[in-house]
């Protein structure tokens, strides 16, 4: 079997034998800047908009609500099963389907939205991300298939970084099987250095902070 | 230096569109990079390059540790990890797993390590369609190429060249506006997604402590291949496992930064085993296929192994003045550019293309760009010592030792000598101004001969040295 055979020859040629302990990995290096929560949001709108995105802030769910209206403006929208969206009344606004928990059936109305409507787990004001974790609550194509995605993110889930994603959440495995960070729209610039948004997940992204 | 290797350098120097793709694509690269390192903006890229680099060594010198810890998390989480020795090994599990599955379509999203093993080719041959679905690599797949640069694949291609290759294979109108091209693509991959069987990913990291297994992309294509489809495969070098997830916040600032100047890729997926219950969506079932394929070959040696430090990021190919102007296709193998020159003489063996190690001016400028820290001029160097001892080499090279014996001779003896220079001097043209290539008899032998063939000389005054000087 090609599995005790690597892991042999792994151990001859770097000197060790199965099972032999380990010394301690390098420490971990996570260093948490101090940030206040405006400066983290208009970190996130600064980075948002460099990458073609929009960002906006809202003081209430009520108006966040009213933003996510604005944009859907007669269009289709899949929202996901985040509490958060339907405390908005986000997955109350017409056009905007919700609740969906089967997989053949979120596949089709995703592939058919325009618009893909999420919370997001947490969001790093560095740069720009957003963070998401998959769960019943929140569905990985729903940020994935429509060309347009919307996320509403409390702003109390805004963190300064990657640093501080990686000490609230050490180990993200405990929590899910795919955590996805989020950075801008979907993009390419394979032919020519051309860049263009939207080849395969949305072009484009819009985070409302409340 | 092999008559392909020889030959697909001039094709690429001779080639002046070719050689301004290059350098421009190259050096907007190299540019973004320069930027989104400055002290400005990542004060602490230093120190991350240096915890980079120990937590690369500490993660190869216990590989089998990690590996093994990996293996647990990954089963734990109801996922399945097959080990592989080479090619075949990987074929024939994904072709196994097809068969019981009754697959039939292969969605697949970029990963070197599947082109090193020429995945598509081999389950094309039992009849299993494989799609690759990042733009770049597909308009490779439609047109039989292979990867031209780690992180920009189709860089050698215009739009001119991807309206033909659509037109030709897809059968759509002819289109040049990139942005259509762009669409049409989507219109046809987004079809594939939703039908695939299957999905085939590589990994930029496993990370041991969570079983998972990390994919950064801009496109979405990963995301797809690894969501759409219920079955997910990962095809990941065994090298590339890392101790804790608490790691990637190290790594995942130097990636993205060091391949594009980007802070971070668009998508970074930490996937962890198959959908779980109550998820709605991902995989049912989840593999990961470990890799060896030549890599134990790199440990034994405490410099070499470096090598397998890489995280593809790029970065040493686009800093590097050879492969900026002999291009990606003129390597023999997959890998291309600095790191190119120094894994695949190790997975090849030297012989494979012996003048490979030298196919670099030894500036160090791959060594600086490095986010792991890989001593590359270092590798380098060891590996041409190598091949002067290579045995194979010593064969090869019997006629042009008996042309540098010639020469010698000639040196020797300056009457000689004298006379074979006025030769030279004859056949110089007569303007004086242009170089040659034509060269004298005694000039286009052996070594003299290879060594010109990327170098020009000057022409030959009319007169020698040793002539002006005796007539003085
Ligand atoms: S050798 Fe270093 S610079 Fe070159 S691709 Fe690998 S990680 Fe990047």
């Amino acid at each position: 079997m090609s599995r005790d055979n690597i892991l042999h020859r792994i151990r001859t040629a770097i000197g060790r034998s199965a099972g032999q302990a380990v010394a301690d990995p390098p420490p971990v290096r996570l260093h948490i800047p101090e940030a206040d929560m405006e400066s983290r949001i208009a970190s996130m709108i600064v980075r948002i908009e460099a990458l073609a995105g929009k960002a906006y802030r809202a003081d209430t769910g009520k108006n966040a609500c009213a933003t996510v209206a604005a944009a859907i403006a007669g269009k289709t929208a899949v929202a996901s099963n985040a509490p958060y969206l339907a405390e908005c009344g986000i997955t109350a606004l017409p056009g905007v389907r919700s609740g969906i928990t089967d997989r053949d059936e979120l596949r089709q109305v995703c592939a058919a939205a325009d618009i893909g409507i999420t919370s997001a787990d947490y969001a790093l004001a560095d740069t720009g991300s957003l963070v998401m974790l998959s769960s019943p609550q929140e569905a990985r194509l729903v940020s994935l298939l429509p060309p347009a995605h919307i996320a509403v993110v409390p702003r109390e889930r805004i963190l300064t970084g990657l640093d501080e994603l990686f000490t609230v959440l050490p180990n993200p495995a405990i929590q899910t099987s795919s955590m996805v960070l989020i950075t801008g729209p979907s993009r390419t610039a394979d032919i020519e250095q051309i860049l263009v948004r939207g080849v395969h997940g949305p072009g484009q992204i819009t985070v409302i902070m409340v | 230096m092999s008559a392909e290797f020889d030959q697909k350098i001039h094709t690429t120097l001779a080639d002046a569109n070719l050689q301004l793709a290059i350098y421009t694509a190259t050096g907007r690269l190299k540019e973004k990079r320069v930027e989104s390192v400055a002290p400005g903006i990542l004060p602490d890229y230093q120190e991350l390059r240096t915890q980079a680099n120990a937590i690369k060594q500490h993660s190869i010198e216990n590989l089998d540790h990690y590996l093994e810890e990996f293996e647990r998390n990954v089963e734990a989480r109801r996922g399945k990890v097959v080990y592989c020795k080479d090619a075949t090994e990987v074929a024939d599990f994904v072709l196994g797993l097809a068969k019981e599955r009754r697959a039939r379509l292969v969605v697949k999203s970029k990963s070197m390590t599947t082109e090193e093993v020429d995945l598509n080719e081999r389950l094309e041959h039992h009849g299993l369609e494989s799609v690759e679905t990042d733009l770049g690599e597909y308009i490779l797949q439609l047109a039989h190429e292979r990867p031209y640069h780690i992180v920009a694949p189709a860089l050698h291609k215009t739009r001119y060249d991807v309206a033909e290759i659509f037109t030709r294979t897809l059968h759509v109108p002819n289109e040049i506006v990139i942005e259509k091209q762009t669409a049409i693509a989507r219109r046809v991959l987004r079809e594939k997604f939703l039908a695939a069987d299957i999905g085939i990913s590589g990994a930029n990291f496993l990370v041991a402590d969570s079983g998972a297994v990390v994919i950064v992309e801009n496109e979405g294509n990963a995301r797809l291949t690894t969501t759409a489809p219920k079955i997910h495969i990962a095809v990941a070098g065994i090298e590339k496992v890392i101790p804790r997830a608490q790691d990637l916040a190290t790594f995942l600032k130097l990636l993205a930064r060091s391949a594009t100047g980007q802070l971070l890729s668009v998508y970074t997926s930490f996937l962890a085993g198959p959908r779980r219950p109550g998820e709605i969506d991902g995989p049912d079932e989840f593999y990961v296929v470990l890799l060896d394929n030549g890599r134990t070959k790199l440990l034994p040696d405490r410099t070499k192994r470096q090598s397998l430090y890489c995280i593809r990021c790029g970065a040493c190919l686009n800093t590097c003045p050879v492969y900026r102007k002999i291009g990606g296709h003129s390597f023999p193998w997959v890998y291309s550019g600095p790191i190119g020159a120094i894994i695949t003489p190790q997975f090849m063996g030297v012989a494979h293309e012996p003048s490979l190690p030298f196919a670099s001016s030894l500036c160090g400028a791959c060594g600086e760009v490095c986010p792991v820290k890989i001593d590359i001029p270092k590798i380098l160097l060891e590996l041409r010592s190598d091949v002067k001892k290579s045995e194979t080499r010593e064969k090869q090279n019997r006629i042009e030792k008996l042309a540098f014996r010639a020469f010698a001779f000639l040196m020797t003896h300056p009457r000689l000598y004298e006379l074979a220079g006025r030769m030279g001097a004859a056949m110089a043209p007569s303007d004086g101004g242009s170089w040659i290539r034509n060269l004298p008899a005694p000039m286009n032998i052996g070594p003299v001969r290879a060594w010109l063939s990327q170098r020009d000389l000057p022409p030959p005054p009319a007169k020698s040295f040793r002539e002006m000087w005796r007539r003085r």
